[in-house]
């Protein structure tokens, strides 16, 4: 993965990407001209500081935003044209996602929180229940299953999370500060399984995060800043000059 | 099924905002319950009238008589099955707050034309025996504690003095609805006590009660029977008897309004409630609904999320209202005594309650259910609860 690798069709292919937000009737600019590709397996780590717009890219890739303009490729499809409706399946289908404050629905049991994702798709409940058994099993989490959020410590509240990110089987994982809200037992656990995730299970994952040593654990790190996309390269080279 | 789950258990989330929720939903259909039962009390005379049944009075006002001599006319006139009359007597039985209504009737045409009073045959022919007899309505004897052979003394105050009655027979409705709070006696006891005190008075009759062969000819009986007294010294005014009960409710229709009035300004202050619930729950949720969206789930079922949590809130506090609505509506109608001859909740009034309990779920989601669907998800995950 790079800026713009030419060499093979890249998993998520993202040019001239721009993104603005209206604030008190003023334009800020978050993103400017982002070019990217991703490519399938890729574990890749977006650093920067707060308010650099990493958060907003990894929303743009993960379809839940739009851009201005530019262009975004997953696969192939440009995303960016999809209807909300459209995007909405796209996600469903191909996207697992993983949150710093893990997103789960207090009301329902580790293992129907896993489940959840399932019912939208054609499973038997038959099916859905060994998928979801299949997924806490490879959290670490199987003595857990009828265990509320609340009932559960943090690091395990994000395993839980991790299990309904992959139980659809997603061609794309995203991240956003996975390891944000944890101790560092918590955090070394979870980084342990999205490593797990991509090369055990070959999972293309794109992580926001803080955390150099989270950032570590991913094939390549990607620096955003003031809306511009670097290297460590060009970081390094920047420092120089 | 999952979403079912969902369902119950956010309307379940914060117990002691549900229960106080649920309790305002409970007071506020109860309370519509019963202020729609008294409405309902108000028209029973009215809703009971047959629709052969026609009412003949002094054109002038019902306070004025009419002579005795009209019932033969009117029954001569075409179309008129049978005819029977009745006066107001307006006794006092003990104590001025026990009031009942109270008629002088001329008995074997009077309860022919009411077959809905169910009179046992063996304490008819005792009533009809016994000048002094009377016959009351089960609820009457009830709230009294009064049995056959029982003397019951009225002080009268159209007809002056102290009357007494001995209660001869007990008549139960044909139906829930039917008026039991009467009590009946002969007109000529009346009239001839009256003859011997006041002889301008006698043979004089309150209202005429017209039976019709056909339902359809009312209106063409009733003029019929006016122009037979056009001109006469005491015209007379001929109506249905729906009608002639609808004049009384008349009198008191700005009362009626208004009780009907307060009952849908209780609703709609519920719904006010109802509705700040569903806008605090939804807004405390908006993340969890954002992350439903991220997960693939539409708008519509993230607002259908929000309508079923309202509608099963309201369907909870419907259900306890409704229940207790009967119970409570027996004790109110105890404590009224015979003010409301017939004190029942109808199939309508519940229906009623249904239809507002499912009105608030439904309006009280709206503005809640709009906003988290359409809430951007990049914003809605941005939200803290």
């Amino acid at each position: 993965m790079n800026a713009a690798d030419t060499s093979a069709e890249p998993l998520i292919r993202i040019r001239n990407l721009v993104k603005s937000y209206r604030r008190g009737g003023q334009v800020v600019p978050v993103l400017t001209d982002i070019t990217l590709d991703v490519r399938t397996g890729d574990f890749l780590g977006l650093m920067g500081p707060s308010g650099s717009g990493k958060s907003t890219l990894l929303n743009l890739i993960a379809g839940i935003d739009k851009p201005d303009s530019g262009e975004l490729l997953f696969d192939g499809v440009d995303i960016t044209r999809l209807t909300e409706r459209e995007l909405a399946d796209w996600r469903a289908g191909t996207v697992g996602f993983i949150f710093q404050f893990y997103n789960l629905m207090p009301v329902l049991t580790a293992f129907e929180n896993v489940e959840l994702p399932l019912t939208l798709t054609r499973l038997s409940r038959r099916e859905r229940h060994e998928h979801v058994e299949a997924a806490l099993a490879l959290v670490g989490l199987s003595d857990r299953k009828e265990h509320y959020p609340s009932e559960l410590s943090g690091g395990q509240q994000q395993r839980v999370a991790i299990a309904r990110a992959i139980i659809t089987d997603p061609r794309l994982i995203v991240a956003d500060e996975p390891t944000g809200d944890l101790d560092r037992h918590s955090a070394e656990e979870v980084l342990k399984l999205m490593d797990q995730l991509s090369t055990d299970l070959g999972k293309t994952i794109v992580m926001v995060t803080h955390d150099r040593r989270a950032a570590d654990r991913a094939h390549a790190i990607m620096y955003l800043d003031k809306g511009e996309l670097s290297t460590a390269d060009d970081m390094h080279e920047r420092s120089i000059r | 099924m999952q979403f079912l789950k969902l369902i119950l258990r956010n309307a379940l989330r914060h117990k002691l905002r549900t229960a106080l929720t649920v309790l305002g939903l409970v007071v506020a259909i109860l309370s519509f319950g019963l202020l729609q039962t008294v409405v309902g009390a108000w028209y029973a005379g009215a809703d009971s009238a047959a629709p052969t049944r026609l009412v003949t009075r002094n054109a002038i006002s019902l306070v004025f008589p009419l002579p005795i001599s009209y019932r033969e006319k009117i029954r001569a006139v075409d179309g008129v099955r049978a005819v029977s009359y009745a006066n107001w007597f307006a006794g006092v039985y003990q104590d001025p707050k026990n009031f009942f209504p109270q008629f002088a009737v001329e008995p074997r045409t009077y309860f022919d034309m009411y077959p809905d009073y169910r009179v046992p045959p063996d304490e008819f022919a005792a009533f009809l025996r016994d000048r002094k007899g009377a016959v009351i309505g089960r609820k009457l004897a009830n709230t009294h504690n009064l049995k056959v052979g029982d003397v019951m003394p009225l002080r009268g105050t159209i007809f002056p003095g102290t009357w007494e009655f001995t209660v001869r027979a007990i008549y139960d409705g044909a139906e829930a609805k039917t008026d039991t709070s009467q009590m009946f006696f002969h007109w000529e006891y009346l009239n001839e006590s009256v003859k011997k005190r006041s002889r301008n008075r006698a043979d004089q009759i309150g209202i005429y009660l017209v039976d019709v062969v056909d339902a359809d000819r009312a209106a063409e009986v009733s003029h019929a029977i006016d122009a037979l007294f056009k001109n006469s010294l005491a015209e007379t005014l001929t109506e249905t008897e729906r009608a002639f009960q609808i004049g009384f409710v008349k009198q008191t229709e700005a009362l009626v309004v208004a009780i009907r009035l307060v009952s849908y300004v209780v609703i709609v202050i519920i719904l006010a409630v109802m509705a700040n619930t569903m806008a605090m729950t939804a807004r405390e949720r908006l993340a969890e609904y954002a992350t439903l969206k991220v997960l693939g789930f539409s708008p519509a079922y993230v607002a259908a999320l929000i309508l079923g949590e309202s509608i099963a809130i309201a369907a909870i506090g419907a259900a306890i209202g409704i229940a207790l609505t009967f119970p409570v509506g027996d004790w109110f109608a105890a404590q009224v005594g015979t003010l409301f001859p017939v004190f029942e909740v109808s199939g309508k009034t519940v229906a009623l309650q249904i239809a507002c309990a499912l009105g608030v779920g439904v309006l009280a989601a709206i503005v809640p259910g709009r906003r988290a669907a359409t809430v951007k998800i990049v914003d809605g995950l941005r939200a803290i609860g």
